[in-house]
């Protein structure tokens, strides 16, 4: 194992790691906002559900950037052959 | 060791061509669905029998969420809008099967359903709009947001294509690394989980796909942010 795998590795788990800390927080005050206007406002919860799963997935998008950007440092890593 | 999920498999070649696990299995769900759904309609009545009923209360909620997201007449979205959530959910559901891995959790998949709402996104908007009316969409708030406009059209295509591979794939991977820590009972409730994010993707799909296509066919001054990547 050279130094270059070392790295990648670690480089993946630090790319997984920190980008999942923003959508986490990200996701969390989506949920919270949503859950507050359905609480004050019931009857709109089917609209706020649906829209509230596309944001959800938008935010997540990033997380999934992350975690696409350490899997081809791991596995389709262009300097290791 | 797992496999990366990266490359696939071939199973077996036609002429020159490769045929991979991924497009064999793709080829099985779509004769499946194809089968199921002309065997559904063939003896559509004015009085509908149980099947009838279910195929409706399908057909009708699809159109309900088409409605309620664009706020505009459903009909000529319904078949591509649900033959994508159909296909997508049996195929991240394809994964219950034993030895079969759902041909979502590969890049290529994804990539030609990305394609197909993005080449309908530009069809659908063309039609409903005219070729000098969609162009114009592009230069909407101001000339200047043309070339995001443009970046824009590009990475929404990409986002949805990343996620549903992201998503799909990780779930894959989880549960093939408990199957090698803990093989008995373990992973069951990461498959229901896995069955969980199949069917939100597949729904998150189809609902981006139609308010793609919506930001494009609909009134210019309904744009909300949900439209934005």
């Amino acid at each position: 194992m050279n130094v270059l795998e070392i790295v990648s590795i670690a480089a993946a788990a630090v790319a997984v790691s920190f980008g999942a800390i923003g959508p986490a927080l990200a996701e969390g005050r989506a949920v919270a906002a949503a859950m507050d206007a359905i609480a004050r406002q019931p009857e709109a919860a089917a609209t706020l559900s649906r829209t509230l799963f596309v944001g959800l997935a938008m935010i997540e998008t990033m997380a999934i950037y992350c975690l696409v950007v350490a899997l081809l440092v791991l596995f389709a890593n262009p300097f290791i052959h | 060791m797992i496999r990366s999920p990266l490359v696939t498999t071939t199973l077996f070649y036609i002429g020159p061509v490769p045929i991979s696990e991924t497009v064999a299995v793709t080829w099985g769900l779509m004769a499946g669905l194809a089968l199921a759904s002309f065997l559904a309609t063939r003896s559509l009545t004015l009085s509908p029998s149980r099947t009838q009923t279910v195929l409706e209360l399908v057909v009708g909620a699809i159109e309900d969420q088409i409605r309620a997201t664009i706020r505009v007449a459903p009909g000529p979205y319904v078949p591509m809008i649900g033959t994508l959530f159909l296909f997508i959910l049996t195929a991240n559901w394809s994964s219950l099967i034993p030895g079969i891995e759902p041909p979502t959790a590969h890049i290529e998949t994804d990539a030609a359903l990305g394609l197909i709402v993005f080449l309908a996104i530009i069809y659908f908007g063309i039609r409903a709009r005219g070729l000098r009316g969609y162009l114009k969409t592009f230069a909407e708030p101001s000339i200047v947001m043309v070339p995001l406009n443009v970046v824009e059209t590009f990475t929404r295509t990409f986002s949805l294509i990343v996620r549903l591979f992201g998503n799909i794939m990780s779930a894959v991977f989880v549960i093939g690394i408990i199957l090698s820590l803990a093989g008995l009972l373990v992973p069951i409730p990461l498959m229901a989980l896995d069955l969980l994010v199949g069917a939100i993707q597949a729904y998150i799909f189809a609902v981006l796909a139609i308010v793609f296509i919506g930001s494009g066919v609909s009134e210019g001054s309904r744009r909300t942010s949900t439209e934005r990547t």
